[in-house]
């Protein structure tokens, strides 16, 4: 039985319960690497490049973290996964970028999904079958069942669940999905690609901080794929990154719906796509008069400079939300 | 219609050729100064790439001089160069600067998008005389290749220090100046004595350096601090693994010009690498460099503008094809922070370096 590890990083926000429900499927034991911590963050820190990005260092700290501990480590090339998308040019690099920079790692497993011209996942998923060994008939019954289980696992992120809520909620652990109903308190969208705002460590717990400070959170994930196309429709021209259409799609789809009293858009330094996508959405923000906070994370990003801003940003999303309803209520 | 389009290099004798040859008014935007910049990175995004702020600074100055079209090339990614026209008149409209924009790109549903926009710039000429103009263009790219070639190779060589470019100055000009494609083959003789008659010692020893990375980096003096005289006159005789005429087959002609047999070549060299496109050139990057080591070369640089993905991925690369191909390379990162005094040591230092190496191996 192989062990595959799975690193906690990138788009295992978006896709975890696919991969994994095709592993365990076959038969195979799959390892996540641990949540994102100090440790890790240095290790990928000397062992990626200067100039790539945060996400990038972090995905690297986590292979490392599974190096020693399993006999392959997944780490597909993501080349697209939508038609006349793709995600970014790092991720078409991603195998060799890692496997480059790190001496004695067990074999990558690196199939490339490329759905920029359409087509199935099959591909993707049978080559991987391929290259672990197994018979096509099994790989096409653990096709299908993780397909079963992702669609599920979209449901539940549509349903208004973060990540990990939602994986605990496809264990059956629902207690971990309690409602965050909160009515009555400010509604904020966090925008910003899966592995920025889902990360705790490396958003320096956003979310957490926003609910204990009894705001009520929403993020491009628990919209629609038609609300995100309306949303981006204003757009002048499609664009070509699933992650930027997406946050920009949402961005303008709350703009536009009016009931959110703030966005915080969450980008890593030099982060290409994010460089145009949030330049969009600040634009629009602004044009319109919402409280709009842009956090820029790297490795040097200082919480209490953090707080500080998030701090200044909320007491002016309350004070905008207070003299709404005072002015609707008279 | 006054039609301005970006500064890259020489490209804009290119462009200005076929648009004029065509009847169209167009705007060349004042040379790519320290002013375009700044004006360019005022109003851009923080971490846009170079380009687009240069872009921007050449549109801002263009409008002074009165233009009002913006012809500009697109694409559909991963790179962020297929977005730029429409970042870049987003930007523009806030600022209150009302341009029309036209865009060749790749038509996305069907080629008669691209027909229009063509008609549209030139208006009533057949489409005869716009595949003549595009091929003038070409024609002009082509010779201004050859001659930057044979400056790469005079430069470290020349006698008097400073003839070089001072023919090339000459050649371009004369390259400029042709408005008729029938003249074009005297310019080109004409432009090509100008170079023979620069004195050079042909059995001076030199180093040679290919430069590779980001194409607009590679093509733009400005944007590269003038790299390739400054390593000329260090007595480094530069290839470049782009040149202009190929970046004119890529965006203005979609390949009809053949030749992608270079970038093919460079892509088979990277597969041991790098073996998947990543946008932009971060591949041929990554192979070029593979075949200039196996060619013999001295060193390779590389060039990208900060924040440049492709150039990243290529970046993140390099160290390893270094070990293995024992070729020193550099890496320089361009934006509107970095300085020239700073580039100019590390220059000077890489050149001492193969200049070691050298001398130990020979
Ligand atoms: S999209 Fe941005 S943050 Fe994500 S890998 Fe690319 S450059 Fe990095
Ligand atoms: S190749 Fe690099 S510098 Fe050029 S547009 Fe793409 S990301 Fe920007």
């Amino acid at each position: 039985m192989p062990r595959i590890g799975i690193p906690r990083a990138l788009l295992y926000y978006h896709y975890f319960p696919w991969w994994e429900a095709f592993f365990v499927s076959l038969g195979a034991e799959v390892v996540i690497s641990p949540p994102t911590t100090k440790a890790i963050l240095d290790r990928g820190l000397e062992h990626a490049a200067d100039d790539v990005c945060l996400p990038v260092k972090v995905a690297v700290g986590h292979v490392l973290e599974l190096k020693d501990r399993v006999d392959a480590i997944f780490l597909p090339r993501l080349v697209s996964v939508a038609a006349r998308e793709y995600i970014c040019p790092k991720f078409l690099g991603l195998p060799e970028m890692v496997g480059h920079s790190i001496k004695g790692l067990p074999p990558l497993l690196s199939p490339g999904l490329n759905l920029y011209r359409g087509g199935s996942p099959y591909h993707f998923f049978a080559a991987l079958g391929r290259a672990l060994g197994y018979p096509p008939w099994q790989v096409l019954a653990a096709y299908r069942r993780a397909c079963r289980v992702q669609q599920q696992y979209k449901r539940l992120l549509e349903s208004g669940l973060f990540p990990e809520e939602a994986l605990a909620a496809l264990r059956g652990r629902h207690d971990a999905a309690a409602p965050r109903d909160t009515m009555g308190s400010p509604l904020v969208a966090v925008i910003g690609h899966p592995y920025n705002i889902y990360d705790a460590f490396v958003s320096m717990d956003l979310l957490g901080k926003l609910g204990r400070r009894g705001i009520k959170v929403i993020t491009a994930d628990s919209l629609s794929e038609e609300n995100v196309c309306r949303g981006a429709a204003h757009l002048p021209k499609r664009l070509f990154w699933t992650l930027g259409r997406r946050t920009v799609g949402a961005a303008y789809h709350y703009l536009q719906w009016g009931r959110v009293d703030g966005m915080i858009h969450v980008s890593s330094f030099a982060c290409g796509p994010d460089s145009f996508a949030g330049e969009f959405i600040a634009r629009r923000a602004h044009r319109m008069g919402l409280p709009f906070l842009s956090l820029v994370l790297d490795e040097h990003s200082g919480e209490a400079g953090m707080v500080t801003r998030l701090e200044a940003f909320l007491d002016m999303v309350e004070r905008r939300k207070k003299y709404r309803e005072e002015g609707s209520a008279s | 219609m006054k039609v301005t389009f970006p500064h890259m290099g020489h490209l804009w004798v290119s462009v200005a050729a076929m648009l004029q040859y065509l009847g169209v008014e167009v705007v060349v935007p004042p040379p790519t100064t320290k002013r375009t910049l700044t004006l360019g990175s005022r109003y851009a995004p923080e971490f846009a790439c170079l380009p687009l702020k240069l872009n921007l600074g050449n549109f801002i100055e263009a409008r002074e001089l009165g233009a009002d079209t913006i012809l500009m090339a697109g694409g559909c990614g991963p790179c962020r160069f297929g977005y730029y026209a429409q970042v870049e008149h987003a930007i523009l409209e806030d600022l209150g600067y009302r341009y029309r924009l036209v865009v060749m790109e790749p038509p996305q549903r069907h080629a008669g998008e691209l027909l229009a926009k063509i008609k549209y710039i030139t208006g009533h000429r057949s489409w005869l005389e716009v595949a003549r103009a595009i091929w003038f263009g070409f024609q002009k790219a082509r010779l201004l290749d050859e001659l930057e070639r044979r400056a790469h190779y005079l430069r470290p060589r020349e006698v008097r220090r400073g003839s070089t470019d001072r023919a090339f100055g000459e050649a371009l000009k004369i390259v400029a100046a042709v408005r008729h494609p029938r003249d074009m083959a005297k310019a080109a003789e004409q432009a090509h004595r100008i170079m023979s008659e620069v004195a050079f010692d042909a059995y001076r020893p030199v180093l040679r350096v290919g430069i590779v990375g980001e194409i607009f980096t590679l093509l733009e003096p400005f944007a590269n601090y003038d790299l390739e005289r400054k390593l000329g006159h260090m007595g480094v005789e530069v290839d470049r693994s782009i040149y202009l005429s190929e970046w004119i087959n890529d965006h203005l002609l979609f390949g009809l010009a053949g030749g992608r047999r270079t970038r093919k070549a460079a892509c088979r060299a990277a597969a041991p690498y790098l073996n998947h496109f990543v946008g932009g050139h971060g591949q041929e990057t990554v192979g070029s460099a593979a075949l200039y080591a196996a060619q013999g070369y001295d060193g390779v640089i590389q060039l990208m503008p900060f924040t440049c993905m492709p150039e990243i991925v290529a970046a993140s690369i390099l160290p390893k094809l270094k070990a293995e191909l024992g070729i020193p390379v550099l890496t320089i990162v361009v934006d509107e922070h970095s300085g020239e005094a700073g580039l100019i040591t590390r220059l000077e230092s890489f050149v001492d370096l193969l200049h070691g190496r050298k001398g130990v191996e020979g």
